[in-house]
């Protein structure tokens, strides 16, 4: 090995804790880039892979009930490739062991092949035998919630009829692969699963010999799905047709596909923010090396080093930094990879999951990681390749301090010596400062756009399940039933409280505009389902017209008072032009309310409901669920607190992985910064703190100067972090909207207490390391080193 | 009549620290001879160091003209100046200039590495009386012992000329003396050129040419008929 080398590695070592200061905060970005472009490329391979296999299908559509012989028509739609039939419907579960009621989504199997469409994928077991009336496959995670075991029964109500099934089999299907019942807003796989039953079984039950209500479309590569939804909608029209659908309103896609969008977007905003940090740090840290090297520098071109080689020596050292980076980011990605990998097997349920984080993946992160320090390093190291080599030998000239009005103003301030030292300091170096702060404003931001989350969940959860939704529970219809069912409902045991709702499938378009929304109707003074007006007022559904979600609203860019075409895709299936009447302030999903006789008096008919919402007696709650087992109209019972309790569950574990993940991002940036940059404050200022020392300063009042200035530099740059942090809290809030889901901006006091006192916390236990050499300096010495 | 190692016509060279100029050399005209052992003597600010950088290819006059072995240095290129350096001089400064995470051998190596024709570490070091403290870091070695593996750095290229920049301001007499001993001892062993830059009168005992410098000019130049062994000097 060269001298030369032993030198860079002698060097590397003697600052190894600033190196590793460093090299954190570059892992941190390749670690992210590494979990968020794997998992990206998990998610959508899997999803690529697992609907190509079990060919998912492109379009969707529900009727009422449509002959079998209109197949053929739709097989003849052009640009379809292959069409399924199928009979699907709803039932109420009657678990051994559970009170409460399940629901369940029952779906046709085809008697004598496999499905051409949404194939499941048999986990255990076998399909069901073609004529049996008894046996069905479940979806896994339903038969895991509740330990079935293959041949256990469960008692099921599917429209009045009451049924024992028996479990032979259990699968997972491309449709489900992320599960919401009817009604719910997380899924439950314990309250709800998916049956395939044999055809006949289900046509029995359905009344749908010769028909069916569910078909799916796969088209041809390369056909646009939009002709083909346009003719299925006039095939299916005369049977009741809901309106057919493509991939992007599939639930379950739609869920999945939003998570996905999230990932790309993590990996395109995160990494670059720590590259660039890390850049700064490397560009601090070598500028600063080189002033202190200028001499050994001096003499390296004195003895015949070209500037190339002296060049190319110090973005080595950078370069040792970025490895270190790299190789620890690698691991830790790997490692954060591979727990999100598991976390999102457990969210979302495939057969499989496609993990593996491409070597191009482990290149580019590497690359860029290389590419950010050697550029950090780069003004430093052409720097000394340029230093002249006579010049470089005599120490540097002192930094010029020049009076301005500042000092004019420090001096009228009366301000202590030390106090006018670190002034003058910080602006001596206002780029510097600048960049200093600016490195700790991005640690408080990180923690400021990640620990926002909880307040706004918090309000979301405040607001879906104490604002709006506050029955205890729905009960949910097979069809609309008169209004009068809702004295049959106050007379189930245990129901206090009963309201009635309605809802109905509609497209709402204005001019090109157009989205497909579910159009809630209720009675006015209705107190358990409610929604908001901007204020968070509670708001009457008014006489006529209708009220939008304010997402809804800007989607299809109507205000109040301006009117919208309602195409219902129910019943007759007319369109009316209904004026909207007021916004509304809505977190999950896009919502349209009407008041619930002006609906029936438009479709002309005697006021009907789909839901009833009750409140409850919780001591009588088993009484409830025995009684909606056995009442034939009920197609199941979806109870908020439990679906409350398991929305709070799935987020809170998420947020706390995120959250601390964030929060050990902020320490490592700002340990990064702070570090780096007190140890080269006190490189630079030895001597002078030293005379200071000498001169009878004590300790306290030296460190005080090193102390101070960081610790100045470090609340100077909380607001701009408060600022940067809540920015990015609105670009993830409105880059996370989808149709599914909005998440609110909500800015509490306490989110930037917290991100402050991270921050402020990690920067003086970093700046009180340094302290720490500044107590151990050996005067005499130091004194007596040549600049 | 010796050959000519270095001449130079009429250098001049101004400093520009910020907003002030200063002249170091105003119109130095100078031979040096091969083999020869020359003293530059003179206050400080008389820019002796001055001369003995561009002599050495570290900086650039200002105007005038250097030749070294009959080639001209004054224009050179930095790439062409690296070159000389590498192959051609030594240096010895006044604070030793190690690199203190390096140790004795192997900041001589720095040397060894990237000359054509080196002379191995070890034996640079021997010569200099330091064979048995060649692994010893800067920070574990006095400063006459770190003055010696300075010049063991800038001999163990085998240079032609060996400039030396006040090499013992930082020490005291008896130590000094030891340096000047290994100075003369390479000198004499290898015939090599040397210069040796000081404001200490004494040592210009020991020189073949004392060459007397005031405000930037040559004022004296002295031949030594008789030369003092470094032994006999004492400051």
């Amino acid at each position: 090995m060269q001298a030369i080398d032993i030198k860079l590695l002698r060097d590397f070592r003697r600052l190894w804790l600033q190196a590793v200061a460093i090299a954190l905060v570059l892992a941190c970005g390749v670690a992210i880039l590494l979990t968020s472009v794997g998992m990206y490329k998990a998610l959508s391979e899997t999803r690529t892979a697992y609907y190509e296999r079990n060919r998912f299908a492109d379009i969707f559509a529900q009727t009422r009930r449509a002959p079998l012989s209109l197949l053929a028509e739709i097989a003849r739609i052009d640009g379809v490739m292959s069409v399924e039939t199928r009979i699907t419907g709803a039932a109420t579960l009657d678990i051994p062991g559970r009170t409460r009621t399940a629901v369940g989504k029952v779906l046709s199997y085809p008697e004598d092949s496999d499905p051409l469409l949404n194939l499941p994928f048999l986990v255990k077991g076998r399909f069901p035998d073609p004529i049996s009336t008894k046996e069905i496959v479940v979806n896994e995670p339903f038969a895991i919630a509740n330990g079935f075991k293959l041949g256990d029964s469960f008692s099921a109500n599917l429209r009045g009829q009451k049924r024992t099934l028996t479990i032979v089999g259990t699968a997972l299907s491309p449709e489900f692969v992320y599960t919401i019942g009817p009604g719910a807003l997380m899924p439950d796989n314990e309250a709800f699963g998916i049956i395939w039953m044999p055809e006949r079984a289900a046509a029995a039950a359905y009344d749908m010999t010769g028909a069916f209500n569910d078909v799916s479309i796969a088209v041809a590569s390369g056909m646009t799905t939009a002709p083909v939804i346009d003719a299925l909608d006039t095939l299916l029209e005369p049977f009741g047709g809901l309106g057919a659908y493509d991939r992007t309103t599939q639930q379950s896609d739609a869920f999945l596909d939003a998570e996905i969008k999230q990932l790309k977007g993590m990996a395109a905003i995160l990494p670059p923010i720590f590259f660039l940090i890390s850049g700064f740090l490397v560009s601090m840290v070598m500028s600063r090396i080189i002033m202190l090297e200028r001499s050994e520098i001096g003499l390296l071109k004195a003895i015949g080093y070209s500037n190339t080689e002296i060049c190319l020596h110090y973005l080595m050292l950078a370069a040792l930094i970025a490895v270190v980076g790299v190789g620890v980011g690698w691991v830790a990605g790997t490692m954060l990879a591979r727990t999100m990998a598991w976390q999102y097997a457990q969210f979302f349920d495939f057969p499989f999951l496609i993990f593996r984080v491409s070597y191009w993946v482990y290149a580019a992160s590497g690359l860029a990681a290389l590419l950010t320090t050697s550029l950090g390093a780069t003004q430093a190291a052409l720097k000394a390749a340029r230093l002249a080599p006579a010049i470089a030998m005599q120490p540097p000239a002192p930094p010029r301090f020049k009076r301005s009005f500042i000092d004019d103003a420090m001096a009228h301030m009366r301000l202590s010596q030390s106090t006018v030292m670190i002034l003058r300091s910080l602006l001596r170096w206002p780029l510097r400062s600048f960049l200093t702060s600016l490195g700790l404003a991005l640690a408080v931001a990180s923690v400021v756009s990640s620990t926002f989350i909880n307040d706004a969940l918090t309000e979301i959860v405040d607001m879906a399940f104490y604002q709006t939704n506050r029955q205890d529970a729905m009960l949910l219809f097979a069809d609309d039933l008169p209004e009068a069912v809702l004295e049959d409902v106050r007379h189930l045991p245990g129901v206090l409280q009963a309201e009635s709702q309605q809802f109905h499938a509609a497209i709402l378009r204005n001019g090109h505009l157009t989205k497909r929304v579910p159009v809630e109707s209720r009675r006015p003074g209705n107190d358990l389902s409610r929604v908001l007006d901007a204020d968070g007022n509670p708001l009457d559904v008014p006489a006529n017209g209708v009220v939008l979600s304010k997402r809804l609203a800007t989607h299809l860019d109507v205000k109040p008072g301006e009117n919208v075409d309602i195409e219902f895709l129910t019943g007759r299936r007319e369109t009316f032009s209904v004026t909207v009447t007021a916004l509304v302030e809505q977190h999950f999903g896009l919502g349209a309310y009407m008041n619930l006789e002006y609906l029936n008096a438009l479709f002309r008919q005697a006021p009907r409901v789909s839901t009833v919402n009750i409140t409850l007696d919780t001591d009588q709650s088993d009484a409830l669920h025995a009684a909606v087992k056995n009442t034939p109209h009920i197609a199941g019972i979806v109870e908020m607190n439990e679906n409350r309790r398991s929305f709070e569950n799935t987020i809170e574990e998420n947020i706390v992985v995120m959250n601390t993940i964030y929060i050990v991002v902020a320490v490592l940036i700002t340990i990064g910064v702070t570090y780096n940059a007190a140890r080269i404050q006190l490189s630079e200022r030895a001597r002078e703190l030293a005379s200071l020392r000498i001169l009878g300063f004590g300790r306290g009042e030296v460190s005080y100067i090193l102390v101070g200035e960081m610790m100045l530099i470090a609340l100077v740059a909380q607001p701009f972090g408060w600022l940067i942090g809540a920015g990015i809290a609105q670009l993830m809030t409105s880059a996370f909207t989808s149709d599914l889901y909005a998440i609110p901006l909500v800015l509490e006091p306490s989110t930037f207490a917290l991100a402050s006192l991270v921050v402020l916390g990690a920067a003086l236990a970093s700046v009180m390391i340094v302290r720490r050499r500044l107590d151990r300096l050996d005067l005499v010495s130091v004194m007596k080193t040549r600049e | 009549m010796a050959e000519v190692v270095f001449k130079t016509e009429g250098v001049t060279k101004v400093y520009e620290t910020g907003d002030v100029k200063v002249y170091a050399l105003a119109g130095v005209d100078l031979e040096l001879f091969k083999g020869e052992l020359t003293v530059l003597l003179g206050p400080s600010g008389s820019g002796k160091s001055t001369l003995l950088n561009i002599l050495g290819g570290l900086d650039h006059a200002t105007d005038g003209r250097v030749w070294f072995d009959g080639t001209e240095l004054t224009d050179m290129s930095d790439r062409g100046l690296t070159k000389y350096r590498r192959d051609h001089v030594g240096f010895v400064f006044q604070f030793y200039n190690l690199v203190p995470s390096l140790t004795a051998r192997e900041n001589v190596q720095l040397v060894t590495d990237v000359s054509p024709d080196p002379m191995p570490a070890e034996e640079a070091l021997t010569l200099v009386g330091l064979g048995n403290r060649m692994d010893h870091f800067p920070s574990e070695m006095s400063g006459g012992e770190q003055q010696r593996v300075a010049i063991a750095r800038a001999i163990a290229k085998r240079p032609q000329i060996l400039l030396c920049d006040e090499p013992t301001g930082a020490l005291d007499s008896s130590t000094g003396v030891q340096v000047l001993e290994v100075l003369r001892d390479i000198n004499e062993r290898f015939g090599t050129t040397t210069v040796v830059i000081t404001h200490n009168a004494e040592i210009q005992r020991m020189a073949h040419r004392v060459i007397f410098f005031q405000d930037g000019k040559i004022s004296e130049t002295r031949v030594n008929k008789t030369r003092v062994a470094p032994s006999e000097i004492v400051w």
